[in-house]
């Protein structure tokens, strides 16, 4: 099982607002669909979430669903290991997506594959959703991972 | 109405820390450190403490104004403040809140102070104690990214790609602070220079950061005294008088899981030409500056956004030669700063400020006339501000 999670267990897992502001994204996440705000008031693209619009102050703030690609806007290689699941892990990427056709929101995750691959900005990704179906309460992650361009 | 500034209104007086421990080596609990470096900015003001009559902090210092005021025995408290945001980016802000309340006399003496002992309490390099985490948490921390240097490391990583700089800059600054400290008995680091050889060898905590890049974890407390700028002049010291100070960010700076529009930056970007809209300054006419420093690549990009060089230039602007007292250019961090006298969230760089000022540094810059000292890059709220000698008024 731990073999089919980009990160070991036992980092801290995600549970969705109590207030439900962010329980459509986590929701979709579960169903294999990436899905961020869209004002309905104005069209206008929000990430993260928020309950009202900051273009058009609209409350009406919908959730539409997006293609789950962009393209690398900055990136980390981490080291040090901050928390005690990490500790003996070797480096990990964490990288910031644009979604240029969501209005240029930017949405975080890791970046599969060699974790000590070179890395380039401008690059093109795709998302990997990983389930932790043994979550209490379960949840999924969203993983990006290069787009090879040649195939 | 009067004109709406705080040049020349306020002056810091009196400035005192304690001795400066490696993080949980403190042999006394916080509160008592807040009150050592209380008693102590007091004596070197040469007031007694209780004309104290207000306190004004930043970043959730634990130790409550009401209860520091009856430890003191002050006879009245009449201003108590707590700047909100996290890190060090209320530090300057916190000096400007409390000249704000003495400009409009709300108050006479106010404290302006940070404590800390993360041997007491939580360390900020290592993840909280959390098994679920919500809100913006949820987006990051199942990551891994949880630490403030995780946290920050992709907003250099873009500046340093959009504008081809080279990891020369980052060494520079972390160099000029470990030069520096080698002068002051009180730093940390005291005894333990950095060269670039061992700086080129440390060992990555998250790129584009290495080991030297990042501040320290310490404890200890430091604490300043404001009064009025016409009675800093009868007093003991050479007052350091606020010639300017400004805090805030740029538009949807704050917006959650890095989606700030203007993201390769340190915060500054509106809080800069205010500081020096109010000051009445430019870049050219700062003498030395104390500039924050979490990570080195918040330095570089507070110092462009303050003006001192254009990012094009940074390469060539930091080395370490234009970065040091007494000659260079741009004498940066000149006490050790957080990464080599003292991780005391930045007050240790106000305080250093006013001793260029008063010519009682340890890496003096002759003839110091205005100081400028640069709070907390890349978080938001950030603040910073502009010190001179009376002369500059």
């Amino acid at each position: 099982m731990a073999s089919s999670h980009h990160l070991p267990a036992g980092l801290p897992a995600p549970v969705a607002e109590p207030d439900g502001l962010d329980a459509p994204y986590w929701e979709g996440t579960r169903e294999g669909l990436l899905r961020v705000q869209r004002c309905r008031a104005c069209a206008s693209w929000q990430w993260g979430p928020e309950w009202i619009c900051h273009r058009c102050l609209s409350f009406d703030v919908g959730w539409e669903r997006v293609e789950p690609r962009g393209r690398i806007y900055s990136w980390e290689r981490a080291w040090h290991p901050v928390h005690p699941a990490l500790r003996g892990h070797p480096p990990y990427i964490v990288a910031l997506v644009e979604l240029p056709q969501a209005g240029g929101i930017r949405m975080i995750g890791n970046l599969l594959g060699d974790p000590r691959q070179d890395v380039r900005i401008g690059a093109a990704v795709e998302a990997v959703f990983e389930p932790h179906d043994d979550g209490r309460p379960p949840f999924t992650l969203v993983h990006w991972k290069p787009v090879d361009r040649a195939g | 109405m009067k004109a709406r500034t705080l040049r020349g209104c306020v002056a810091i007086a009196g400035v005192g820390e304690t001795a400066y421990y490696k993080h949980g080596q403190s042999p006394e609990p916080e509160f008592k450190l807040a009150l050592r470096a209380i008693l102590n900015a007091c004596a070197d003001a040469g007031i007694d403490p209780r004309q104290i009559d207000g306190f004004a902090s930043y970043s959730n210092d634990r130790n409550d104004p009401s209860r520091l005021a009856a430890a003191l025995g002050l006879p009245e408290l009449r201003f108590s403040n707590m700047q909100w945001g996290g890190g060090g980016g209320g530090g300057s802000a916190a000096v400007g809140n409390a000249s704000a309340a003495i400009a409009a006399g709300t108050a006479d003496c106010v404290v302006v102070f940070r404590a800390l002992a993360q041997g007491q309490f939580q360390r900020f390099g290592a993840a909280p104690p959390a098994t679920a985490v919500s809100g913006e948490a949820a987006l990051t921390f199942p990551y891994g990214l949880i630490s403030p240097a995780q946290r920050f490391a992709m907003r250099v990583m873009r500046f340093l790609h959009d504008h081809r700089i080279g990891p020369g800059a980052q060494r520079a600054i972390a160099m000029a602070s470990y030069h520096h400290a080698q002068a002051n008995p009180r730093a940390v680091m005291h005894g333990r220079p950095l060269t670039e050889e061992a700086y080129d060898a440390s060992r990555w905590i998250v790129e584009p950061f290495r080991l030297y890049d990042c501040c320290l974890e310490n404890d200890g407390a430091a604490a300043l005294i404001l009064v009025s700028a016409e009675r800093a002049r009868d007093m003991r010291q050479k007052p350091a008088v606020i010639l300017g100070v400004a805090q805030g960010s740029e538009h949807r700076n704050g917006a959650r899981s890095h989606n700030a529009p203007l993201y390769a930056s340190a915060s500054f970007t509106t809080v800069a030409p205010r500081l020096y809209e109010m000051s009445d300054l430019g870049p050219a006419d700062v003498d030395v500056v104390q500039s924050y420093e979490n990570f080195t690549g918040g330095v570089l990009m507070s110092l462009v956004e303050h003006g001192f060089f254009a990012p094009e230039e940074a390469d060539e602007f930091l080395t370490l030669d234009n970065l040091v007292a007494p000659g260079g250019r741009l004498p940066l961090n000149t006490s050790g700063g957080n990464l080599a006298e003292c991780y005391m969230h930045g007050l240790e760089l106000q305080i250093e400020a006013v001793r260029q000022l008063r010519g009682q540094s340890t890496s003096q810059v002759p003839g110091a006339r205005v100081a400028m000292v640069i709070s907390g890059p890349m978080v938001t709220p950030v603040s910073s501000l502009v010190l001179g000698g009376e002369e500059t008024m």
